[in-house]
């Protein structure tokens, strides 16, 4: 779109037909509805030659016509500018109210207009939001942040008040709304429209996690809290909610989807049980802040029990080798673990063990630079120079990589002690924000 | 019976502004014109350009065509590549990404 509009070059976009509807949304919030593209069959990916070929020579899966012929005539029909500039594409104006005539059919309303994590909401009356915007000094029209599900998308705005509505639809308590400001003022969604179904992970640190009683310990990342519950919730539907919506096929495109979505893994920090420094304290903030971090694309998990003492090198680092290469490795781990890791490893900080797992995420080149994920998003950014990539790409085939950056792996430690089990989360660390700007 | 409203508040946030864009005028033909044929590096898009290449030689000799591999990450704009393609192209392919 930029090629065609910024700089004069008459281009036609060739999409996968899964994506019809996206296209169609994603050219209309750029204001060009009629950019010409063509659709050929899902996937392009693993097709060999010939059946590419057959693709180009076929018809577009979307209109019926042939594939050739729309991009010819994309490059060479005219297009009516003028009814182009006349075309009505602004959204929707928000509302501030809305109404139905029961409880009931407001529930089915926002069910209908995809407001929801198709759970029950409860209902934010002014009364309620008016009891959520009295545990924040902000005034309910400051702007918080800025979302969007993909980069192809503008950003949506929102004010306090639009964090205070979303807070309460999860069933948050309004003590709780100050991490939930914090956590919106981040502007990272948690409704990310990547097809590969990512999840965000929330890390509460700081005296706020014992203000509002928020869990670390047995059961931390379960269904067992209810400020871990709600948090994680009210940041999930604030963020579908807050950067304009998040539905399949449109503005979601996660192909399987992902259920670590419903309360986005939100948890405390064992900061009072781990022999370690505490996240937010690696993050350059004082142990008396109240904070939040957040995480995206946690898509798998790799788990053990224990660090053993013969074995332990080899379980790690084929938990490690279990992740995609382009993963971001999070070490979820419990205080026994933590203090094994110790004892095994002689890891006395976070800082030793992550360096140890950097060194031993090791992997053929060759395999590394095989990987789609690899082939997508970084073999472009090393033959253009960018390192460590760029080194890495020189390496011969058989010659073992490292598979993970030292600063892109985290350790984090949460549990109750009922035993050693510890797991590693694929993903990405964004940001870690203060809560108390937010009280 | 009563016809009054329960009214909540609305949970959608505020959206960005959109402006109409125009369109680069078409060609009147693509006949001894450059076309480039931009790789946005995604899921084997380059496999699958260097057919649509093929396809033009087989069908459209006439027309010359240039396959160009963007400088990054398809989410990253590159302004080099397009200025590339405007100094030295007439028309653009671009495909196939999401």
């Amino acid at each position: 779109m930029t090629l065609d509009n910024k700089y004069g070059v008459p281009t036609v976009a060739l999409h996968t037909h899964v994506f019809e509807k996206v296209v169609e949304s994603v050219n209309r919030v750029h204001g060009m509805p009629r950019a010409p593209r063509a659709f050929v069959p899902q996937p392009v990916m693993g097709k060999t030659a010939a059946q590419l070929r057959a693709y180009i020579e076929g018809k577009d899966p979307i209109t019926g016509r042939p594939v050739m012929q729309e991009v010819i005539e994309g490059l060479t029909q005219p297009i009516d500018d003028a009814e182009i500039l006349n075309e009505k594409l602004a959204y929707a104006a928000t509302p501030r109210l809305v109404d139905a005539d029961s409880e009931d059919n407001l529930q089915q309303m926002f069910l209908d207009k995809n407001w929801t994590d198709k759970l029950p909401i409860v209902l934010p009356t002014e009364k309620r939001v008016k009891e959520m915007l009295a545990h924040t000094s902000h005034k309910p029209d400051e702007v918080v942040g800025h979302m969007r599900s993909t980069h192809f998308r503008d950003y949506w705005e929102y004010t306090v008040e639009k964090v205070a509505v979303n807070a309460v639809m999860a069933g948050a308590r309004p003590e709780y709304f100050p991490v939930i400001l914090a956590l919106a003022s981040t502007g990272v969604t948690a409704r990310g429209s990547t097809s590969s179904s990512a999840a965000a992970m929330v890390v509460v640190n700081g005296p706020i996690r014992n203000e509002i009683k928020m869990n670390s310990g047995t059961g931390a990342m379960g269904p067992f809290n209810h400020a871990n519950a709600t948090i994680g919730r009210a940041y999930g539907l604030l963020s579908q909610n807050g950067q304009g919506s998040s539905v399949p096929g449109v503005t979601y495109m996660g192909s399987q989807g992902n259920n670590y979505a419903y309360n986005n893994v939100t948890f405390a920090e064992n900061e009072e049980r781990s022999p370690w420094t505490p996240f937010h304290v690696e993050q350059g903030f004082k142990p008396t802040d109240s904070t939040v971090s957040v995480f995206t694309g946690c898509r798998s998990t790799a788990f053990t029990l224990g660090v053993r003492e013969t074995y332990w090198r080899e379980h790690v680092r084929s938990m490690l080798r279990g992740l995609d290469a382009h993963s971001q490795p999070t070490f979820l781990l419990d205080p026994i673990t933590a203090r094994q890791f110790i004892d095994r490893g002689g890891f006395d900080t976070k800082e030793k063990l992550i360096e140890w797992a950097y060194e031993n995420s090791l992997m053929a080149a060759k395999e590394y630079w095989d990987y789609q994920l690899i082939q997508n998003y970084i073999l472009p950014r090393a033959t253009f120079g960018e390192e460590p990539y760029a080194s890495k790409l020189k390496a011969a085939p058989d010659e073992m990589v490292h598979i993970f950056k030292a600063k892109e792996i985290h350790v984090i430690v949460v549990g109750g002690e009922t035993n050693g089990y510890w797991r590693i989360m694929d993903c990405n660390y964004q940001k870690t924000v203060s809560v108390d700007k937010w009280r | 019976m009563s016809t009054e409203k329960l009214a909540v508040l609305n949970p959608v946030g505020y959206p960005p502004k959109i402006t109409a864009k125009q369109l680069a005028p078409r060609l009147d033909s693509l006949d001894g014109k450059t076309v480039y044929l931009v790789d946005p590096r995604f899921d084997d898009s380059g496999l699958f350009l260097r057919q649509l290449q093929s396809w033009f030689a087989d069908n459209m000799p006439s027309v010359k065509t240039k396959f160009i591999e963007m400088n990054n990450v398809y989410t990253k704009d590159d302004p080099v590549t397009w200025e590339k393609i405007k100094a030295d192209g007439d028309a653009a392919i671009v495909g196939v990404g999401h």
